[in-house]
Order: C-alpha cells, then sequence, then structure tokens
C-alpha cells in the first residue's frame, strides 16, 4: 500500500496499520487485506462486488473494520455489504470511504450497507467519508444504509463528511421492531460547488420502539444541501429528527421532514434549524481573544464535534 | 488603569439622534469599581465600548496609558481586557471544558479547570463536558461566564450585571464568588449592578445616569444617595410623564 492510500486509511477509519479483529480493507475495487475472526467471519460474495459480515450472536466487545479507499483517478464502482449480526451481540463496525482523485475523470464509489441486527444486539456502526486530490476530477459518493432491527435491537450509526466529496446522495433507512432502538447521527460539511442530500426513511413497526435522526452541517461557499426525513409511527413508539445547519457565504441548504402517524399512540417530533453563525457567538469568543475567523472556525469544528 | 476621556455615543432612533453616553470622563484603578444607575443610563454601552464591541462615537480609551479606542476587540482581549456578558451566549457542540480552555489560551487538565469551576461553585465533573446551550440554568451559564473571565486572569475585568437572570440562591453563593474574587483576583474588576450587596464589596462606586457620571466616591459617600432614592425616584417622574 502505497503513502496515498494509508492516508486515506487513516483519514476514514483512523487506522495506522492492520486492525486488530476482523477486518477487510478494499482498494480500487480489489482486496487489500481481510481477517475473519472466530465470532466474525467475512465472506466475498460470488454474484456481485461486496462483502457478507457475518457476527456469531452472543459476540461482545469485538470490532469489525472495512474500510474502502479510492486512488486510481476515474475509478468507478458499486459494492453490497451486508451485516449479519447475532442475538445479543454488542460489536463496533468501522466503515468509511476515501477517494484521491488527481486526475480529470470522476471518481465514484456507491454502496450499499443492509444492517440484520438480531434481537437485543447493540451495534455502533461509525461511517466516515472523505476526499481529495488536486485534480479537477469530481469526487462522488453515494451510500445507502439500509438496517432492519429486531426486537429490542440497537444501533447507533455515527456517519461523518467533513472534506474533499464533491457530489453526495446519502440514503439511510430503518425499519424497527418492538423496543428497537435506533439512533442516527450526521455530521456534514460542503464547500465550493460541492452538493450533498441526505434523505431518512424510518418505519417505526414495533411498539415501543424509537428512532432518533439527529444531522447537523454547515454549508460554506456556494455549496447545496439538502435534507430529506420521513418518519413513519405505525406503532406506540417514539421519533425525533433534528436538522441543524449552518448556512455560510452563498450556500443554500433545504430541510424537508415530514412525520406521518399511523397509530394514536405514536409520538413524532422534528426540529428544524437553518441559520448563519450568530453574531453574539463570536463576539464572545474573539472577547476571549481569537479573531473572528479563528472564533468561526472553533464554532463549527464544536458544531460538527 | 483604565482611563475614559469624553466618551460620547450617539444613536440613531426613528430617524432621531438620540445621546446614550454624554461625554463620559472616567479613571479607573482601584481594584474592585462598581457601576451603577437607573436602567437606561448607559452602563452596558460603557462597558461595550471599553471590550470594544461597540465604537463610540467620539472620545479616547487609554489601559495603562496606551490609547486603545482603535483596537479590535480580539486586539483588546489579548492586551488584558475580559469581558463577561449580561446574557451568556449559547453554543452547539462546545463545551465547557472548550470554553475554559479557550479562555485560558492553553491546554488545562482536568484538576486545573476543576479549580477554575470549583472557584464558581460548580463541580468539574458533573460540567466539564456540557455543552454550552439551554440544558444549562440561568444560574450556571453565568457561573461559567464568570469562570471564563478568572481562567483568563486578566488585567481589568469587566461584568456586566452578573446578578441579572438568576434566581435569589444563586444569586447568595454568586456574591461569595464576588467577595472571594475581590480577595484572589489581581487586577481590576469593574461590576455593573444594582445590587446593593455587590455594590458593598465595591472600593469605589460610579453613578451612571442618563449617559453621564453623575456621582462618583467611596460606597459610604454613594450608598446613601442610592437609598435616598433620589435616582430612582427620577426615574419613576420621567416614566410618569
Amino acid at each position: 500500500m502505497d503513502k496515498i492510500q494509508k492516508n486515506l486509511l487513516e483519514q476514514v477509519a483512523g487506522l495506522h496499520e492492520v486492525p486488530a479483529g476482523a477486518y477487510s480493507i478494499r482498494s480500487n475495487g480489489t482486496n487489500a487485506g481481510r481477517n475473519s475472526t472466530a465470532n466474525i467471519d467475512i465472506v466475498e460474495k460470488k454474484d456481485k462486488p461486496g462483502i457478507d459480515i457475518i457476527i456469531k450472536p452472543g459476540t461482545k466487545n469485538e470490532s469489525v473494520h472495512i474500510p474502502v479507499i479510492l486512488s486510481e483517478s476515474g475509478y468507478q464502482e458499486m459494492v453490497y455489504n451486508d451485516f449479519i449480526i447475532g442475538e445479543d451481540c454488542d460489536v463496533t463496525i468501522v466503515a468509511g470511504c476515501g477517494i484521491h482523485n488527481c486526475g480529470v475523470d470522476t471518481s465514484k464509489h456507491d454502496g450499499i450497507h443492509t444492517f440484520h441486527v438480531g434481537k437485543n444486539a447493540k451495534v455502533r456502526y461509525v461511517e466516515k467519508h472523505y476526499g481529495e486530490g488536486d485534480g479537477n476530477g469530481e469526487n462522488v459518493m453515494n451510500p445507502t444504509t439500509i438496517i432492519y432491527c429486531d426486537e429490542n435491537a440497537q444501533l447507533t450509526m455515527e456517519t461523518t463528511q467533513i472534506k474533499g466529496i464533491d457530489s453526495t446522495d446519502r440514503i439511510t433507512r430503518g425499519e424497527l421492531k418492538a423496543g428497537a432502538v435506533l439512533e442516527v447521527r450526521e455530521n456534514i460539511m460542503t464547500h465550493g460547488k460541492q452538493y450533498a442530500r441526505t434523505e431518512f426513511e424510518m418505519d417505526l413497526n414495533g411498539e415501543g420502539c424509537s428512532a432518533n435522526v439527529i444531522s447537523r452541517s454547515v454549508a460554506k461557499d456556494t455549496s447545496k444541501q439538502e435534507f430529506f426525513s420521513r418518519i413513519n409511527g405505525n406503532a406506540a413508539c417514539a421519533g425525533h429528527s433534528e436538522c441543524d445547519a449552518i448556512i455560510m457565504d452563498e450556500s443554500c441548504v433545504t430541510a424537508s421532514p415530514q412525520l406521518t402517524a399511523n397509530h394514536v399512540d405514536a409520538s413524532l417530533i422534528h426540529e428544524a434549524a437553518i441559520g448563519k453563525i450568530a453574531g453574539e457567538q463570536l463576539i464572545k469568543l474573539m472577547t476571549l481573544g481569537l479573531t473572528e475567523e479563528e472564533a468561526e472556525q472553533q464554532i463549527i469544528s464544536g458544531f460538527l464535534k | 488603569m483604565l482611563e475614559l476621556r469624553n466618551i460620547c455615543y450617539e444613536v440613531e432612533d426613528d430617524k432621531e439622534k438620540r445621546e446614550i453616553l454624554k461625554d463620559v470622563n472616567l479613571t479607573i484603578e482601584d481594584h474592585f469599581v462598581a457601576i451603577t444607575g437607573p436602567n437606561g443610563g448607559g452602563k452596558s454601552t460603557l462597558a461595550k465600548i471599553i471590550a470594544g464591541i461597540i465604537t463610540p462615537t467620539s472620545g479616547q480609551i487609554l489601559l495603562d496609558g496606551e490609547d486603545i479606542t482603535e483596537l479590535s476587540i480580539t486586539d483588546r482581549a489579548k492586551k488584558g481586557i475580559s469581558y463577561a456578558f449580561q446574557q451568556p451566549v449559547h453554543f452547539k457542540g462546545l463545551t465547557v471544558k472548550d470554553l475554559i480552555t479557550l479562555a485560558a489560551n492553553r491546554p488545562l487538565n482536568v484538576s486545573e479547570i476543576c479549580n477554575i469551576l470549583s472557584e464558581v461553585g460548580l463541580c468539574a465533573r458533573e460540567y466539564i463536558d456540557r455543552e454550552i446551550n439551554n440544558s444549562l440554568s440561568g444560574g450556571e451559564l453565568k457561573r461559567i461566564e464568570i469562570a471564563m473571565i478568572t481562567a483568563r486572569g486578566t488585567k481589568l475585568s469587566i461584568f456586566d450585571e452578573p446578578e441579572a437572570g438568576i434566581d435569589l440562591w444563586s444569586f447568595n453563593s454568586l456574591i461569595h464568588v464576588f467577595e472571594k474574587m475581590r480577595k484572589e483576583i489581581n487586577g481590576m474588576i469593574l461590576i455593573i449592578s444594582h445590587q446593593e450587596r455587590i455594590l458593598n464589596v465595591a472600593d469605589k462606586i460610579v453613578l451612571l445616569s442618563d449617559g453621564t457620571v453623575s456621582a462618583i466616591g467611596s460606597k459610604e459617600e454613594i450608598m446613601p444617595k442610592l437609598l435616598g432614592t433620589e435616582t430612582a425616584c427620577r426615574t419613576l417622574m420621567e416614566k410618569a410623564e
């Protein structure tokens, strides 16, 4: 693996070397390293690109890293990864995609991640998207995440896209059975002429299940962001979505929440706030000795933390 | 030493000019100075002018003999002026630890932050990772605001009505914070307040009403004037008119 690939790996998965535990590293469409463990099996799909990650019931405190890196300009791929998480597991899954594009062609990674979270299992899913490169070629990423939570299953998803992705269409869908808990936290920053679209659709089907979708974003320069969320309460459940955006320069942010209650005991809430950085926040930090630019930087990095 | 020379500040209200501060001259060299006076008398404006948040229409501000009138908020902060807001600002995502560290302008370890927070009566363990947002009460935000000023430890600390918006219980413990600060902080403390108990701690009291300094002196000299309700009566009469 060369220096560029190593840097991408560090950016998206925080890895300096081969991770401990189960992992699968995909680099320009090929397998750049894979390891299964006693409890976590990673199997190449036979009919299409991608892998199955099968986690045995009862697996606790283990992690899986499945980063994808693209460093060949113009490389485009569509990958399918399925996660089968057994009952009573407690695991962390770290995914992510890094693109280095120094050419003129569009590099593109489309991925469909499907999670089947078993009864009473607990999953933390961390995903980072990052792009770089000094060429004119665009970096495009379209991640789709589909989450099926069985009874009392819990999944927390932390997804981040801070830099270098020119265009993204992110779709996250969840279906929850009784007592399941799904929490999604999304942090996005766009700059230049970038475009980011995120769409959430949550079906709260089981009694006592709950979903919480929190999106925080910063749009700079002439970038454009669109946020769509649909929460369908089909049982006695609790749904909450929140879109909080800082708008700067000549950027544009749209938030379109939709709540549908199909059950009298469905409790659904949406909050949306779009606005520039408050002047008094800048002034407060300036009275502590920060310049206006430093203050702005602190406010943004805190907001997207 | 802070010197204000001929400070005037005018605003345009419905196309009519209104003088908020009228030729204010004031020299502050005592350790603990309180500015008091009726609402709308120009106290907060004066504090903001010292911190650089508002630019005066005319006049000069000198800090230790140096003219700082043209300096930005940031430059004045670096010269040693701290300013605690009357209404603490909320920050999504920034924590108590973040702001105290920014205020101190150096990395702080947990025990240092703990010392700073305990000065204002907060337990670090409970607060260090809390976001500065409306999950904190008014009293808690006020204490954190004050903690930021003590973390800076600059030569001039300005507090704009620290008692505003807090409950009586919080106020009682806030008084102790200022009594302690008076003993321990080096440098000048300038506090805008209506509270007799805070004024009692002051070495000097400045009475600012209708945009001018109407009296200045020790608490023994000024307090009788305030308690004589001369100011209060005038305000009420004006309101009645």
